[in-house]
C-alpha cells in the first residue's frame, strides 16, 4: 500500500466514522437493531425459573478488578468472582489469606480470562485473569469459584495487557508489556532514550499441573514496542506463541499520532520450545532476579510477522492454520498461514530486523487479507469454519469464511464492540451457537442510571446463515473479554467437605472453641453454625493483637456465615466447612459488637457477639 | 415314628428345613440395607432430607453439597430437640447380636430339625419384632416429647410418624420401612412356612 493511498483511506475512515458517530447519536435514544423475532428471541433467551442456562459465561471486569459469572442464554450475571480488589460481599480481602494474597495493592485491571486447556478444549480446572495495572496474573479455581493465586508484580512485565492466554495444554500462560520500560523494574532512564534504552517483555508463566501453581518460565527481551495482545498456537503451531504490538514506531509522547505513523506494525512470533531449550543451554541474562532471553544472543526464538496498523487482536484458528491478525487503523484482517511462515523462517525469507529478531517478508506469510470493514480487532472461530471479527469503528461483527476469505454476513452492534467471544470460540473445537459481543458504550439503551454508564453485552445467535440479535445485558465496568465454556465441563463444589479441611485452627464442636492469650496475644478459635457464634463474648485489652480462626461447620449449600466486626473495618464469610483468619490489633476500647453479615437462618439477627476492649 | 409324638416334637420335613435355610439367608439383606427412611419435605429441600436408620447405625442422605444428618440436627436444634447420635442408640449394639442369634437359632432348628426349635425361634422374633415396634415408636415419641424449654422456637410435643405421612411444621415428613424389615417381615413368613409345611406332612401321614 502506498503512503497516499495509505493517507486516502485513513481520511476516508476518519470521515465514515464521523458518519457512524452521528448515526449512532442520532439514533441512541431508540432501539436501532431489527426488532423483528422478538418472540423467537425471547424463547431461545429464556430460562423458565428452576432450569439452568446452556453454558456458563466469564467475563473480565475490567477495573472492577472482578470476574462476573454469567449464564447464556439467559445473559444473567449470577456471581462476581472478586480477584484484584477486596470485596466484602464474600469478605475477600478481609481474611488474613486473601490479604497476603492482594498484598500492598487495593485495586487491578482484569483484562483477559482464559480456561485452562487440555488438547486445545476447556477443560475446566482453572480460570486465569491477568492485571494490567499491576503486572500480576491470577488463578480462579474453577472447583469453587475463588481466586487461588495471585502471581507477580511479574518481574520486568509492564502493563500486562498482552496475557492471559494459554497454551495448548496449559503448559504456560502468557504474559507481556503493554508499556516498554527501562528494565529492571525500579530503573531510571529519561524518556529521550526510549527507543534505545526501554524494553518490552514477552513471557510464559509456567503452570504446575497438579495445583496450578504458577511460576515465570521465561522471559523475553523485545524492542521497546506495546505488546497488546496475544494467543497461543495449537494444533499446526502448537509450540508458538503470539503477540500483536502496536508503536513499532518507538514513539513516545501523544501515542495517538506519534504511534500511528507506519503503515504496518508486527506480530510476535515466539517458538516457546525454542525458548525453553534457550534456558536449559543457559542463553539467558538475569534481568530483574529472572532469566531473560536476548533474541540477539539465541537465533531461533523470536520473529516478527508484519501485520497491518496498530494490531489489536491476534487469534489463531482451531486447526492451527491461520494466525488472523487484525489492524485496528485499516479495514483488513489478514490471515497468516503458519505454514508459510515456518517455510520462510527456514529459508530466512526476511526483510530486515529489529534489535536483532528477524522480519519475515508479509507477502509470502500471508493467505488473504480479508475485507471484514472498519476498525477490526478481535477474531473468534464457530464449528462450521467460520471465523468472526469485531469492528469498533463500524459497530459491527463480520461473519466470515476461513479458506475462501468471503465475508458472508455482517451484524450492526449497540454499540462500539471490543472484544467479542463464541461459545468455546477460542479452542480447537469451537461449539458455535452463540456469540457474546462485549461493547464499550451502551447509550440509552438501558433505563438512565446518570452519567456513569454500565456497558453493554449483546447476546448473538450464530446457528443459521444470518446471524441474530437475541439479547442486551448489561455489564460492570468492563468486560474486555470472556470464556463461554459449556455448562456440563464444571463441577463446582458447594460445600468444603470436612474430611478435606486441613486448616490446623479448624474446630468442629462448640465444645473445642476457645480464647488463648500469650502476653498480648489473644488466640480464638471460633465456631459459626446457625445461629450462634461460639464463643460469643471476647475481652480483650486494647492494644493486644488479635487473632480468631473462625470455622463454619455447616456442611449444607448456602449456609454461609459472616464475621462483622462494628467499626474495626472487618467483614469475614466463611463458607460451609471453611475456616478463616481474622487478624487485627485492638486499637480502639470500648465495646463492638459483631454479628453474622451473611443471612443464614431465622435467627439470623440474633448470631451476634460482643468484642469487649479494655481500655489501657 | 410312634403315632403318640407331640406337636412339638415333631421332626421337620425337608420343605421346612429349606424354609429355615431360607430364612436364615434371607436375614443377610439386614446387614446392608436400611430398616427404615424417614424423608423430610419442605420449599427449601423439595428433594427432601432423607434419614436412613439401619439396624447398626444412623445414616443421613449424603451429597457433595449437603450432609443430611447434620442438617436435620441443625434445625432440630431450634424447635430443642435433642441430636440424633449415634452413641444414644444402644440398638445399634445390641440389634446386629440379636439378627445374627436369630440366625443361628434357625439354622439350629434346621440341624435338630424338631418343630420346637422352630417354635422357640418364631416365638422369640415375635417378641424381639414387636419390642423392636413399640422401641421405635418410643424413640419417636421421646424425641418428639422431650423439648428442651429454652429452644427459640415453641412447638406443640409431636410424634413423629411411625408409618406414613405427617405434617410438622414447615416440614411433610414421611416414614416408610425398607429392605432390612421386608428382610425381617420374609423371615417371619418362611418361619411360618417351615411350621405349616411340617404340619400338613404330619395331616398327610
Amino acid at each position: 500500500m502506498s503512503i497516499n493511498k495509505g493517507k486516502r483511506a485513513w481520511i476516508g475512515m476518519g470521515i465514515f466514522s464521523l458518519l457512524i458517530l452521528s448515526l449512532v447519536v442520532s439514533c441512541g435514544k431508540k432501539p436501532q437493531v431489527q426488532r423483528g423475532g422478538v418472540a423467537e428471541a425471547a424463547i431461545a433467551t429464556y430460562v423458565a425459573p428452576g432450569d439452568l442456562d446452556e453454558y456458563y459465561l466469564f467475563y473480565s471486569g475490567g477495573h472492577s478488578g472482578n470476574v462476573y459469572v454469567g449464564g447464556i442464554p439467559s445473559m444473567r450475571h449470577i456471581s462476581t468472582i472478586p480477584v484484584f480488589t477486596p470485596y466484602p460481599a464474600t469478605g475477600y480481602g478481609f481474611d488474613k489469606e486473601s490479604k497476603q494474597m492482594l498484598g500492598e495493592f487495593t485495586w487491578g485491571d482484569a483484562h483477559h480470562p482464559s480456561i485452562s486447556e487440555t488438547k486445545g478444549d476447556y477443560d475446566g480446572r482453572w480460570l486465569f485473569i491477568s492485571d494490567n495495572a499491576n503486572n500480576r496474573m491470577a488463578r480462579i479455581d474453577l472447583r469453587d469459584f475463588k481466586t487461588k493465586q495471585i502471581f507477580g508484580p511479574i518481574p520486568n512485565v509492564s502493563g500486562n495487557h498482552c496475557s492471559s492466554f494459554v497454551t495448548p495444554n496449559t503448559e504456560y500462560v502468557l504474559a507481556g508489556s503493554r508499556f516498554s520500560i527501562p528494565l529492571p523494574r525500579g530503573t531510571y532512564a529519561p524518556l529521550e532514550q526510549y527507543a534505545t534504552t526501554y524494553k518490552g517483555v514477552v513471557a510464559g508463566i509456567a503452570i504446575d499441573q497438579k495445583s496450578g501453581e504458577m511460576s515465570l518460565g521465561w522471559e523475553i527481551l523485545m524492542p521497546p514496542f506495546n505488546y497488546d495482545l496475544g494467543d497461543a498456537g495449537k494444533g499446526a503451531s502448537e509450540g508458538w506463541a503470539f503477540w500483536t504490538c502496536y508503536n513499532s514506531e518507538r514513539a513516545t509522547g501523544k501515542l495517538e499520532v506519534t504511534s500511528t505513523q507506519k503503515d504496518r506494525d508486527y506480530i510476535a512470533a515466539v517458538n516457546w520450545r525454542e525458548a525453553e531449550k534457550a534456558i536449559k543451554e543457559g542463553k539467558f541474562k538475569m534481568i530483574g532476579g529472572v532469566k531473560v532471553i536476548d533474541p540477539k544472543d539465541r537465533p531461533g526464538v523470536v520473529y516478527l510477522l508484519p501485520c497491518s496498523k496498530s494490531p489489536h487482536g491476534v487469534d489463531v484458528s482451531p486447526d492451527g492454520k491461520y494466525i488472523i491478525g487484525s489492524g485496528k487503523l485499516q479495514s483488513v484482517t489478514t490471515a497468516f498461514n503458519m505454514e508459510k511462515i515456518q517455510t520462510a523462517i527456514q529459508n530466512k525469507d526476511f526483510t530486515g530486523d529489529e534489535d536483532g529478531i528477524p522480519v519475515l517478508n508479509y507477502d509470502n506469510i500471508k493467505d488473504a487479507e480479508v475485507n471484514v470493514g472498519l476498525g477490526p480487532l478481535h477474531t473468534q472461530f464457530d464449528d462450521q469454519g467460520f471465523a468472526y471479527t469485531s469492528l469498533f469503528v463500524e459497530s459491527a461483527v463480520a461473519k466470515w469464511k476461513l479458506g475462501s476469505w468471503e465475508v458472508v454476513d455482517k451484524i450492526p452492534i449497540t454499540y462500539n464492540i471490543g472484544h467479542l467471544a463464541a461459545a468455546e470460540g477460542d479452542t480447537a473445537h469451537p461449539t458455535g451457537k452463540y456469540l457474546v459481543a462485549l461493547n464499550k458504550l451502551s447509550h440509552g439503551r438501558h433505563l438512565s442510571v446518570g452519567p456513569s454508564q454500565p456497558e453493554s453485552t449483546q447476546l448473538i445467535n450464530i446457528a443459521g446463515d444470518k446471524m441474530k440479535l437475541l439479547y442486551d445485558a448489561f455489564t460492570e465496568p468492563e468486560p474486555h473479554y470472556s470464556q463461554i465454556i459449556k455448562a456440563d465441563k464444571l463441577k463446582p463444589i458447594e460445600v468444603y467437605p470436612k474430611e478435606e479441611n486441613k486448616n490446623p485452627n479448624a474446630i468442629w464442636d462448640v465444645k473445642d472453641s476457645k480464647v488463648e492469650r500469650n502476653a498480648s496475644n489473644v488466640t480464638v478459635k471460633m465456631v459459626a453454625v446457625r445461629s450462634s457464634f461460639e464463643p460469643n463474648k471476647l475481652e480483650v485489652n486494647q492494644g493486644d493483637k488479635v487473632t480468631i480462626h473462625v470455622t463454619n461447620i455447616e456442611q449444607t449449600t448456602d449456609e454461609l456465615h459472616g464475621v462483622g466486626i462494628n467499626e474495626y473495618n472487618i467483614n469475614v464469610v466463611i463458607d460451609p466447612g471453611e475456616t478463616k483468619t481474622i487478624e487485627f490489633v485492638a486499637s480502639k476500647p470500648g465495646v463492638f459488637a459483631f454479628y453474622c453479615t451473611n443471612f443464614c437462618s431465622a435467627l439470623h439477627q440474633e448470631m451476634q457477639g460482643y468484642l469487649l476492649v479494655k481500655p489501657k | 415314628m410312634p403315632d403318640t409324638e407331640s406337636f412339638f416334637d415333631r421332626t421337620l420335613t425337608l420343605k421346612s428345613r429349606l424354609a429355615l435355610l431360607l430364612a436364615a439367608v434371607i436375614l443377610l439383606p439386614v446387614y446392608f440395607f436400611p430398616l427404615w427412611n424417614m424423608t423430610f419435605r419442605s420449599n427449601q429441600y423439595t428433594d427432601g432430607l432423607v434419614l436412613h436408620i439401619y439396624a447398626f447405625e444412623l445414616q443421613g442422605g449424603k451429597t457433595p453439597n449437603r450432609d443430611d444428618l447434620r442438617e436435620i440436627n441443625s434445625l432440630n436444634h431450634y424447635i430443642g430437640m435433642r441430636p440424633l447420635l449415634e452413641s444414644d442408640f444402644s440398638e445399634f449394639v445390641w440389634l446386629p447380636f440379636v439378627i445374627g442369634a436369630l440366625m443361628l437359632l434357625s439354622l439350629r432348628a434346621l440341624v435338630i430339625g424338631k418343630m420346637a426349635n422352630v417354635i422357640d425361634v418364631f416365638v422369640l422374633f415375635s417378641y424381639f419384632g414387636l419390642f423392636s415396634l413399640w422401641s421405635f415408636y418410643h424413640r419417636l415419641y421421646t424425641y418428639g416429647h422431650n423439648l428442651d424449654p429454652t429452644a427459640a422456637i415453641k412447638v406443640p410435643p409431636f410424634t413423629p410418624p411411625l408409618f406414613g405421612a405427617k405434617q410438622i411444621a414447615n416440614f411433610s415428613v414421611t416414614s416408610y420401612p425398607d429392605i432390612a424389615s421386608f428382610s425381617l417381615f420374609a423371615f417371619a413368613l418362611l418361619l411360618a412356612a417351615a411350621i405349616l409345611l411340617s404340619v400338613r406332612r404330619t395331616a398327610n401321614a
